[in-house]
């Protein structure tokens, strides 16, 4: 019995038959049994007649496990993992534009070091840096970024995978 | 061979006999070429009620029931019954003509994306890209719909999709999927089985087809025994330790499933509308369902087993303890009213094996209280979606599958819906019977309404129609059953005539 009541943060990967359809089959499923999707990322597998979806949500164990009930049922879906307590390695990217000017911008070139991210384009009063990382890493990048302003951003969701031979 | 060909050969190797539709130009080459194959195909008077017949014909039989329809407005007719076959995991192949391929998404005459709009009332569906593709695909369908929790497919066909040619390759057999089955627990639940004084067995639409087996554990354990509206007649009514359907107007069975120790579920989704459960929480729960998504989903079990209920109880069974007989209640109906009086005395005409449909309203749930049962699939309803109209088109699909005594039991409001479904009873002679509980009213909107907005009645009051003169216009039976006529007289009479008959019974609107 599911004792646990606390949300937390799951990552649902989601290894599908790559067929038209699919995406909105698997996001019209969370939306109508009212699961909120907080990341979602599409990709390519290393077998083109595969796709791979990795959902983050914020759930109970009972809603994760309904989610990924669910998940198993269709048709199209091969295998899901709630990566949750497993060692999983996950990625998010981010594109972002910040305001910067001649004074800023070799403190905003420090701040790439640290976080390892890469300046991507400058414009006299614009930077734009691209970051991978996790999700606390983007987190704390924008946050940095914060009071030079940003312009724009484009951040996707996560791509998840579990470390290690696990075949399950 | 034409793609219209190649499906209409498909569903004949399918053994597929009897098929249910509306032609409309989408779909034509397939009406062309009906005539070339051994199917019956039965011309309803809306697609609703093809789409409901084919779910009768499934609902009654447990094979799949097959409608056809045209695109856009033939394909829409069909939702109502897609979704109320996914809601009672019922069978149905759905398959809808569409437009030319290239015309797909330009808003084409009679085009609409069912595709897209069916897609979280199916269990699977296709558009067929291919004619290569198609005999593949009805394959594969009918395979989706039948194991583990059956449900709809739907499968959309492009015209020229059925205008191309291919050759049919006959290399398609449906071969058993493997189903995920989890009987980990089996172990643990048998000592929980074995240490409780009073279990209750809480049957539901899983468990239709293993009625044997499933009494054979209740008489095992000397279990009460409580069903939903989808098992009603998996266990005869005059069993030891039956005790009716589980609602919340079946007050002695509630107090029966308080005073238990544990509760099993045998492929039932614990019903949201019945208050009931949520009294149970502290009890132990054990779920056992070949849907692992219904495992935890409404009400939080100890232990479960994911699997058919027939598996599952071969795995448990040899586990428990037959259990020392002693005093288990029976409940039998409460017969009170001129409505439940007609259903109970019906149950003395009838044969066991007679089907019962109902539509949905006051009389699907007095003959669910009141009707003696005997046996699996002799009761019929809509039991998830609750769809007014669903009878007379269900009805002809459950006479057609079965040969049997059909019986719908209907009311004034839902026979209204689909009530041209009874020109198609006539004109294929089905021996039916409709009984219509005739008040004039919406009761069951009524009683909701005496109950829960002061008896502030808005819109439920309809005029009186006499469905007895209906019928004769439709070229069958009619008579009318006043207030105060014998009951046994009438039936006696009206059931030897083998002519599609509605007896329309006069009804208080105060019966609640």
């Amino acid at each position: 019995m599911i004792k646990n009541n606390k949300t937390e943060r799951h990552i649902i990967s989601i290894l599908t038959k790559n067929q038209p359809g699919v995406l909105s089959r698997i996001s019209g499923l969370f939306s109508r049994r009212g699961y909120n999707i907080d990341g979602l990322t599409v990709c390519a597998t290393e077998d083109e007649s595969y796709s791979r979806m990795t959902v983050t949500v914020s759930a109970t164990e009972q809603t994760a496990n309904q989610i990924v009930e669910q998940l198993k049922k269709q048709i199209d879906v091969i295998k899901v993992l709630d990566l949750k307590s497993g060692d999983v390695a996950l990625r998010e990217l981010l594109l972002i534009k910040v305001n910067a000017g001649a004074k800023e911008r070799s403190e905003l070139c420090d701040l790439c070091t640290i976080f390892k991210a890469k300046a991507l384009d400058t414009t006299q009063s614009t930077m734009m840096f691209e970051l991978t990382g996790n999700t606390s890493k983007i987190d704390a990048f924008i946050d940095v970024l914060v009071p030079y302003g940003i312009i724009e951003m484009a951040r996707t969701g996560g791509a998840a995978l579990e470390r290690g031979k696990n075949e399950n | 061979m034409t793609g219209a060909k190649i499906l209409l050969k498909s569903l004949t190797e399918l053994k597929v006999d009897t098929i249910f539709g509306y032609p409309g130009s989408s779909i034509l080459p397939v009406y062309d070429a009906l005539s070339e194959f051994p199917l019956r195909h039965v011309l309803t008077a809306h697609e609703m009620g093809a789409g409901f017949a084919a779910s009768g014909m499934a609902r009654a039989t447990g094979k799949p029931g097959v409608v056809i329809a045209t695109s856009g407005p033939g394909a829409t007719n069909l939702v109502t019954a897609i979704a109320d076959a996914f809601m009672d995991s019922v069978p149905l192949i759905a398959i809808t003509g569409n437009v030319e391929l290239k015309n797909l998404g330009h808003d084409c005459f009679q085009e609409v994306d069912i595709f897209g709009m069916t897609m979280p009332i199916v269990k699977y569906s296709y558009i067929v890209k291919s004619v290569n593709d198609l005999e593949k695909i009805i394959f594969e369908a009918f395979e989706i719909a039948t194991t583990g929790r059956k449900g709809p497919v739907l499968i959309d066909i492009p015209f020229d999709v059925l205008k191309d040619e291919t050759d049919y390759c006959g290399n398609f057999s449906r071969l058993p999927v493997s189903s995920s089955y989890d009987l980990k627990d089996v172990e643990k639940i048998a000592n929980l089985i074995n240490d409780a004084q009073k279990p209750f067995l809480y049957l539901g639409g899983g468990g239709v087809d293993y009625s044997d087996r499933i009494i054979e554990f209740a008489d095992l354990i000397k279990a009460q025994i409580g069903v939903s509206f989808m098992a009603l007649g998996s266990v005869p009514s005059d069993h030891k330790g039956y005790v009716g359907i589980v609602s919340d107007d079946n007050k002695p069975l509630q107090e029966i499933l308080s005073a238990s120790d544990i509760v099993i579920a045998l492929g039932a989704r614990f019903n949201s509308r019945i208050s009931a459960f949520d009294k149970i929480k502290n009890k132990t729960i054990i779920q056992i369902d070949i849907d692992g998504a219904e495992i935890d989903k409404n009400v939080l079990c100890n232990n479960y087993l994911i699997a058919d209920i027939g598996t599952a109880l071969d795995k448990l069974m040899p586990l428990l303890k037959e259990k020392e007989n002693k005093e288990l209640q029976n409940l039998s109906p409460v017969v009170k009213g001129r409505g439940k009086e007609i259903i109970f005395e019906l149950s003395n005409f009838l044969p066991d094996d007679a089907v019962i449909i109902t539509d949905v309203g006051l009389h699907q749930i007095w003959t669910a209280c009141t009707y003696p049962f005997k046996k699996p699939r002799t009761f019929i309803t809509s039991g998830g979606l609750g769809v007014m109209g669903f009878g007379m088109g269900t009805a002809i699909g459950v006479a057609l599958a079965t040969n049997r005594k059909v019986v719908l039991i209907t009311g004034d409001g839902s026979l209204r819906m689909n009530v041209a479904e009874f020109e198609t009873a006539v004109k294929l002679k089905i021996d039916l019977t409709v009984i219509c509980m005739n008040n004039s009213s919406l009761g069951l909107i009524k009683k909701i309404q005496s109950k829960f907005y002061g008896k502030r009645f808005v819109e439920c009051d309809e005029p009186k129609l006499n469905f007895a003169n209906l019928a004769k216009a439709y070229g069958g039976e009619g008579i009318t059953l006043s207030r105060t006529a014998n009951v046994k007289e009438a039936l006696e009479q009206s059931l030897k005539m083998k002519k599609p008959l509605i007896i329309d019974c006069e009804i208080s609107d105060k019966e609640f």
